[in-house]
């Protein structure tokens, strides 16, 4: 593998002096360890990096130092002494803002209000709000932003949310600035104004810890590199001594086996997209643009993408949650664009969402009424649903997917992660179909559990003739089972790959890797 | 995140952690406190006649609880019944009045039969106004059925001219008596509106437990998205919740003209507060998916042999006002440490 690494100029900045530290900071959720024991250093002036998986647990250890979230043990040092934080505002207090994944602002009012949300600027009289206006103007200036501070957030399109919300936690003149993802939505020239004002950042003396999913780019801001995996830190090392090989592989942990494209027996097309367009909610555009593709019975295929692709709408909209604008979706020829999600299901065309908290569960049930949801006709008899029978469903899902559980009757809450996703796949399997969709399957879920569910959909295919379709944003995941590997970018088909396709071959088809 | 928690169907509860089995048997350890208090302040408290006639009262709040639990663990709200359960009644009295029809010249007598089918049509279409706007048209169940509740406590003052249907027992020559029989009579000694409540209570606990229905219904109630991912028809379930306390308000409405024999206007006024409370003290979550027809029968005892008790000693009205509600709140503040402990 190779790479091109662009050293920096001017490597070491700052006096590079620990300013603030984890000590064996773990964190449990219930039977989840999201964190187990980790280390952790930030220094002075530098900018340090966290690499890791979805649900290595990166944002958690990031919402404990910004006081967001209390560790279940460990300790947190701040120049040397331990300190324990009293919510986000006792963070903020000590100078430590963060920039959340998920955007914390309030839609409804305007990008002076939200800088400025919890912080105004109070004189005896009221609010001074034309200094506080002043300020924002200044902040989207040094952002190369033309946004108006009095424009409702909600008028503005998601990238320049984000620099909003860059600009909230800039005003707030921290020492300590955690960037969670801050560049999921900004273009490339977004991305490089924020470079520029993370390196005025920490000439000045501010520390930054960043995340990010794009590595090079990463890559090219970052000090120091340190790499969690599954809840613990697995490497460490400064900028100068690594590459991208490094950190993909400190990443994935070495020969960590996600499996093979099985032997199955290729029949039929299942699965036929004809054209699809799908409207952008906002009104204008397409999130999915014209899209065709097809998946036979016995096949799988993956969907590889970055964050805003299209993946998750093509496959809502085959699902039959989202309309289509034109196009078609058949199922072993048969147009089924009309149906409900029900009809589709009984079609034999399922979808395991990608939000498995918001979309795939019902936390107010147990293990066993979540697995047999969507089955429920098949133990009904008559007016009345057969203990014995829904048992049997029940009891054969746990067997397939090798959910671990005290049984169906235990409550879904008290599942790890990859159990709980074992059960949405579950409860679609027990439908008995023919077309399985699964948004990012591996979301959220440890390693292991991870190679799990490849190797059950990868048996399951096989054995049952199913056409699997799965989407990821990780690229080692598209090297796994997938028989064909497709890369969407802006809604539509970049390239196509079979399973002997590079990493690098995908990643430059996706967009990815452009910064050069 | 919850430990593995005390849902396990069948298995019976062998942790022996007192304190969890007070809060989760709550509703019915404060129903036997209840019962203990007032056979102690008051000798004729303790009667199988008292119980009996405390239960008839206990019948017209439990039948509007039963629909607005079917609500409520779909996630909604109901504040029509009061209202709808007054019109069932006004209509029910108007039936019995006789309809004329101009066209041919003569008044129709409907039959018994006939009036309680009608009304509990009537009470059906009402709760499908409801859930048509609150499913298609995405209004907020609490404002549509807000205005529902003015909406059908209107018609009723507008049926009758605000006046009340005194007469309902029919005549002979007009084949249209036995209206009473609802309220009066008695089966083996307990008065009909109580089997009625039985049967109806049996009924929808069947179907909660062992239907499709069912299972659609918790489902969609303690996770709407994912319900319909999973290929349950969510908007078909909500239509029917508010359809079917439509119709429980209907039969109580019938159940209280017929105690009275008299159907009014006002008939039913804040009855759907009492009925969120029966349902609140049953142990059922307000946010959907939780909560058993069990529960909610306990809860809407706790309150009718609470104010009848009350009444029994002597209390003042005034002072019943405040422990209903001291007993609503302490339901919820229980409620959210059951639930609050396990959802973190």
């Amino acid at each position: 593998m190779t790479v091109q690494q662009s050293i920096r100029p001017d490597a070491p900045r700052g006096t590079g002096e620990v300013v603030m530290s984890a000590r064996h900071v773990a964190k449990h959720y219930g039977a989840v360890k999201a964190l187990k024991g980790v280390n952790f250093d930030i220094h002075r002036g530098q900018v340090t990096t966290l690499f890791g998986e979805n649900g290595a647990g990166k944002s958690t250890l990031m919402k404990i130092l910004a006081g967001i979230v209390t560790p279940t043990s460990g300790q947190i040092l701040l120049d040397g002494e331990p300190v324990t934080f009293n919510g986000a505002n006792d963070a903020l207090a000590q100078g430590i803002s963060i920039i959340h994944q998920e955007l914390a602002l309030a839609p409804n009012l305007n990008v002076r209000d939200n800088i400025f949300m919890g912080r105004e600027i109070r004189t005896r009289r009221g609010v001074d709000f034309a200094e506080e206006e002043r300020v924002t103007r200044a902040l989207m200036e040094e952002l190369e932003e033309e946004i108006d501070p009095l424009t409702p957030v909600e008028e503005l399109r998601l990238g320049q949310q984000q620099i909003v919300e860059i600009a909230r936690a800039l005003q707030a003149k921290s020492r300590i600035l955690i960037m969670d993802e801050p560049t999921s939505a900004l273009s490339a020239s977004e991305v490089e104004v924020l470079f520029k004002v993370i390196n005025d950042l920490t000439a000045k003396g501010v520390s930054i810890v960043y995340i990010s999913h794009h590595l090079e780019e990463a890559l090219e801001v970052t000090d120091h590199a340190v790499v969690l995996r599954d809840g613990e830190m697995t490497a460490y090392a400064p900028r100068n001594e690594i590459d991208l090989e490094w950190i993909v592989r400190n990443m994935v942990g070495e020969g960590f086996d996600l499996g093979t494209p099985p032997d199955s027996k290729m029949g039929e097309p299942s699965l036929i997209v004809e054209d699809l367009c799908v409207p952008d909610p906002s009104g204008h555009g397409l999130v999915v643009d014209h899209m065709s593709l097809s998946v036979r019975a016995g096949e799988i295929v993956c969907i590889y993408g970055l964050m805003g692709a299209g993946r998750t709408e093509m496959m809502e909209c085959a699902a039959g949650r989202l309309r289509a604008k034109s196009g078609a979706v058949k199922l072993h020829g048969r147009d089924i664009s009309h149906m409900s999600i029900a009809e589709r299901i009984e079609a034999g065309l399922v979808l395991v969402p990608e939000d498995r908290q918001r979309d795939g569960l019902v936390q107010t049930m147990t293990v066993g009424q979540n697995l047999s949801l969507s089955s429920i006709g098949a133990f009904t008899r008559g007016l009345f649903t057969s203990r014995k029978d829904e048992r049997k469903v029940i009891d054969d899902s746990i067997r397939e997917v090798t959910v671990k559980t005290d049984g169906g009757g235990a409550m879904i809450g008290s599942l790890s992660g990859g159990n709980q996703q074992k059960v949405v796949i579950g409860k679609m399997l027990a439908t008995r179909p023919e077309v399985i969709l699964l948004d990012e399957p591996s979301r959220g879920i440890d390693i292991g559990a991870k190679a799990e569910v490849f190797k059950l959909l990868a048996r399951t295919a096989q054995e049952r003739g199913l056409a699997v379709l799965y989407s990821t944003s990780e690229v080692g995941e598209c090297l796994s089972i997938a028989h064909r590997i497709i890369v969407m970018n802006r809604g539509r088909i970049a390239a196509e790959f079979d399973h002997t396709a590079t990493k690098e071959q995908i990643m430059a088809a996706s967009g990815e890797a452009v910064h050069h | 995140m919850a430990d593995v928690t005390n849902s396990k169907p069948g298995s019976g509860g062998m942790g022996l952690n007192i304190g969890k089995i007070l809060l989760e048997g709550r509703a019915f350890f404060a129903l036997v406190a209840i019962i203990a208090v007032f056979s102690i302040l008051s000798p004729v408290y303790f009667s199988i006649g008292n119980f009996l006639i405390m239960s008839s009262h206990v019948a017209i709040f439990g039948l509007l609880a039963i629909g607005m639990l079917l609500v409520i663990l779909n996630g909604g709200i109901d504040l029509s019944v009061g209202s709808t359960l007054g019109l069932a009644g006004v209509v029910a009295g108007y039936l019995m009045q006789g309809v004329e029809i101009p066209a041919a010249g003569v008044v129709l007598y409907p039959p018994v039969w006939a009036v309680v089918v009608l009304t509990i049509c009537l009470g059906a279409f009402v709760g499908l106004i409801n859930g048509v706007l609150i499913a298609f048209f995405n209004v907020p169940a609490f404002v549509a059925t807000l205005g529902m509740l003015y909406v059908a406590r209107g018609v009723a003052l507008l049926m009758t001219n605000g006046l009340t249907y005194n007469n309902l027992g029919g005549a002979e020559a007009l084949g249209n008596t036995g209206f009473d029989w609802l309220g009066f009579n008695r089966i083996a000694g307990v008065p009909i509106g109580v089997i009625v409540l039985a049967l109806v209570a049996l009924t929808v606990g069947l179907v909660l437990a062992r239907t499709a229905f069912g299972r659609w219904l918790y489902a969609s109630g303690g996770n709407e998205r994912a319900a319909e991912l999973s290929g349950v028809p969510t908007r078909s379930v909500k239509i029917s919740v508010y359809v079917l306390s439509g119709i429980c308000a209907a039969i109580a409405g019938l159940v209280l003209s017929s105690q009275l024999t008299s159907a009014g206007p006002t008939a039913g006024t804040t009855y759907e507060l009492t009925a969120i409370a029966a349902v609140v003290i049953g142990g059922a979550a307000l946010t959907g998916g939780r909560g058993n027809v069990r529960g909610t029968m306990l809860g809407a005892f706790v309150i009718g042999f609470l104010s009848d008790g009350l009444v029994i000693i002597g209390v003042s009205a005034y002072w019943q006002t405040v422990f209903t509600g001291a007993v609503i709140v302490l339901a919820v503040l229980l409620n959210s440490l059951q639930y609050g402990r396990a959802r973190r």
